[in-house]
């Protein structure tokens, strides 16, 4: 193995790991502030991803199409929070699930009513194509360092968000202690509509930026949806922290054991069986880890204060 | 009392009505219309239902449902089908997981399947059934011509498919046939969407050439990724993975792309020439694979229909043997184990008036069969 092969691994861990954060820190935030467990998150991924694919290909602009992809999301994500969500605050965690799970299945087959069965072509604007060099010789694609830095600056804006704004300190008081706030006079309703507006448009970003080097199709929401809900878990339900160090985690150890898992198992057992072998082992590692973490802290690693 | 026996009188002359012509056939279509792989199913219903609308027969009928690319839910569907429809044949299953569930059920309350796509290795084999058609391929098939195509030009190549049964039988299927060097053999995750970690091995591998099995948007994923690595090793792959339905979302950065195919757009004959356009007309797009296959299949039950009376299992059985149909594809007959035996093409994907299509570039294996048909003995 090489450094520049261990190099380009690392960036790829790093890389699904920010695109996971982007997910995670929504799905974080409106556990966190609302209670609320919202297994949409992913339907939200999607339509990011759609309305990105359906305006970069009319208009032919894929910084517009992002930009429909921010506002759509959010718009949805007010939506769905003004009709569906807004009524399961003060129920229990089974109905929230039964009912976000019914809101999966109206976006999906909504989406498919509106684009049909195909999946949608979105490229990679002409200004992040190709590849660059990095120092040892590896090539590593432009838009994925892209995505890095975009996840890296999304990162940085919440932090400032959350700790030096007034909308900051009503989210951790909405966090703390809901009717506390309520009874100060913060208007309740607004700011959880807003604070998941906020969740959904991040989504949103991630399937479009995604949605550019993967498929745009019906359904590719909830394969991602159960990677953030591990990475929340890892890090901590309601920490924004928490889901940082837990993507990351999750990027870097499910890559990594993809790579090394069957080239280790090659030591032990034949080289016939060992690599399906390492790739099963590789699809559970991260729930391993995320078992591990458990049984050490069951709370995540950097639990929200409640 | 008097009733009953009226039913029964009026009974015993529709049925000797029906004798005189053909016996109405009433088909079962269980394919996947929603979720992730629905362009599949939608195109194997259309390219279906196309070959009945041309009949211009009355005495078929088809019932279509959904499945959603759940095995349990499709074992369902064809229990209704078969014990409140009446259905006499079943169709139109996509994925080989699906129809390994359904398969033993439908064959066991004596009603014929037709596969317009799934053909895993075991119902080629030993598990081979008399009411059990493929009008498809055997599921190894389009990976045996890219391992003798590969032996063309490629010393050392890297391999990598999804970790499922179809996935192992594509490599093995590859391997059968390919003499050189495997640098690399990678398994992934079924849906896998992000393909970084592997383009990376490949990067590394020093292999010159690439095989991979990902249908649907797992080769999407992979392709898109793939033109931005800044990698250059040449891909090839079996015709599933740059099919009409996933051409489009890939863009062209599957340009170039060398894939094998039982049936291509392009090929020259009258049944294809009629084919192509007709599909086009009605549909308002190109036909994939799997709309042929499915074509062929209700071909292949219309024909049957017309000679043999469906309650009739072993002439109805021989008739659909005979594959008295004039294929896209060319030459069609069925083996031993009834799987098709056909040409295989090598195809290279080119850009026509801006669409993305398939154009033949040789006949890499005449009369191919599968390595399982000896196995079958019913």
């Amino acid at each position: 193995m090489t450094f520049a092969l261990a190099l380009e691994q690392l960036l790829n861990g790093v890389q699904l790991g920010f695109m996971l954060f982007l997910m995670a820190a929504g799905l974080t935030l409106v556990f966190g502030v609302m209670g609320l467990i919202n297994l949409a998150h992913g339907s939200l991924y999607m339509v990011g991803a759609f309305a990105c694919a359906a305006v970069a290909a009319a208009t032919g602009s894929f910084w517009l199409g992002l930009a429909a992809s921010l506002a759509f999301a959010a718009g949805a994500g007010a939506l769905m929070e003004i009709t569906v969500i807004r009524r399961l605050y003060n129920r229990d965690h089974l109905e929230q699930v039964l009912a976000t799970y019914a809101l999966i299945l109206i976006f999906s087959e909504g989406t498919r009513w509106l684009f049909g069965s195909f999946p949608l072509y979105l490229d990679i604007p002409p200004l992040l194509q190709g590849a660059v060099s990095l120092p040892g010789g590896a090539q590593y694609p432009l838009y994925r360092l892209a995505i890095i830095i975009t996840g890296a600056l999304v990162a940085g804006g919440l932090y400032l968000l959350i700790s030096r704004t007034r909308l900051g300190m009503r989210i951790r008081a909405g966090e703390s202690d809901r009717e506390m706030i309520a009874a100060l006079g913060v208007d309740i309703r607004t700011l959880y509509t807003l604070v998941f507006a906020l969740g959904a448009a991040l989504a949103g970003l991630a399937g479009a930026m995604v949605g550019a080097i993967q498929s745009v199709q019906v359904g590719m929401g909830e394969p991602v949806l159960i990677f953030a809900f591990v990475v929340i878990i890892i890090g901590g339900i309601g920490s924004i922290k928490g889901a940082f160090v837990g993507a990351l985690t999750v990027g870097v150890v499910d890559t990594m054991g993809r790579f090394l898992l069957p080239q280790i198992l090659t030591l032990f057992v034949s080289p016939a069986d060992a690599k399906p072998m390492g790739a099963a082992i590789a699809s559970m590692l991260i729930y391993l880890v995320m078992a591990f973490i458990l049984a050490v802290k069951p709370r995540g690693l950097f639990p929200a204060q409640a | 009392m008097k009733t009953s026996l009226l039913a029964a009188t009026a009974a015993l002359m529709l049925g000797s009505a029906c004798m005189a012509s053909a016996e109405p056939v009433k088909i079962g279509l269980i394919t996947t219309l929603s979720g992730g792989g629905a362009g599949l199913g939608v195109d194997t219903r259309d390219g279906f239902m196309l070959a009945i609308k041309q009949s211009g027969r009355k005495d078929v009928t088809v019932v279509t449902e959904d499945d959603a690319q759940k095995p349990e839910l499709a074992v369902q569907i064809a229990d209704k089908m078969i014990q409140s429809e009446n259905v006499d044949v079943l169709t139109g299953i996509v994925w080989s997981n699906l129809l390994m569930a359904v398969q033993p059920g439908v064959v066991a309350q004596g009603k014929f399947y037709v596969s317009t796509n799934a053909a895993p290795a075991a119902l080629a084999g030993a598990k081979c059934d008399p009411l059990y058609f493929n009008a498809a391929y055997q599921n190894d098939n389009l990976h045996e011509a890219m391992g003798e195509y590969a032996n063309k030009g490629y010393k050392k190549m890297f391999i990598m498919a999804p970790n499922y049964p179809a996935g192992k039988d594509s490599l093995t299927g590859f391997k059968r046939y390919y003499k050189g060097t495997v640098a690399n053999e990678v398994y992934t995750q079924v849906g896998q969407t992000d393909y970084a970690a592997e383009i990376a091995q490949i990067r590394a591998s020093g292999a010159d050439g690439v095989f991979v099995f990902l249908p649907g948007g797992m080769g999407i994923a992979f392709m898109k990724q793939y033109a931005q690595s800044g990698v250059k090793t040449p891909i090839i792959g079996p015709g599933f993975s740059f099919s009409q339905d996933v051409l489009p979302a890939i863009g062209d950065a599957a340009l170039g792309v060398k894939a094998s195919g039982q049936w291509v757009k392009d090929l020259d004959n009258a049944a294809n020439k009629a084919f192509v356009p007709a599909f086009e007309k009605e549909y308002g797009r190109l036909p994939s694979i799997y709309a042929v296959q499915a074509f062929d299949a209700a071909q292949l039950i219309l024909s049957a229909s017309s000679k043999a009376s469906v309650k009739d299992a072993k002439a109805f059985a021989a008739a659909l043997n005979a594959a008295d149909i004039k294929s896209p594809r060319g030459n069609f007959k069925f083996n031993t184990n009834r799987h098709p035996i056909q040409d295989i093409y090598v195809t290279e994907v080119v850009k026509e008036n801006g669409v993305l299509t398939n154009k033949t570039v040789e006949k890499i294996f005449t009369d191919h069969s599968d390595a399982y048909a000896k196995e079958c003995k019913k």
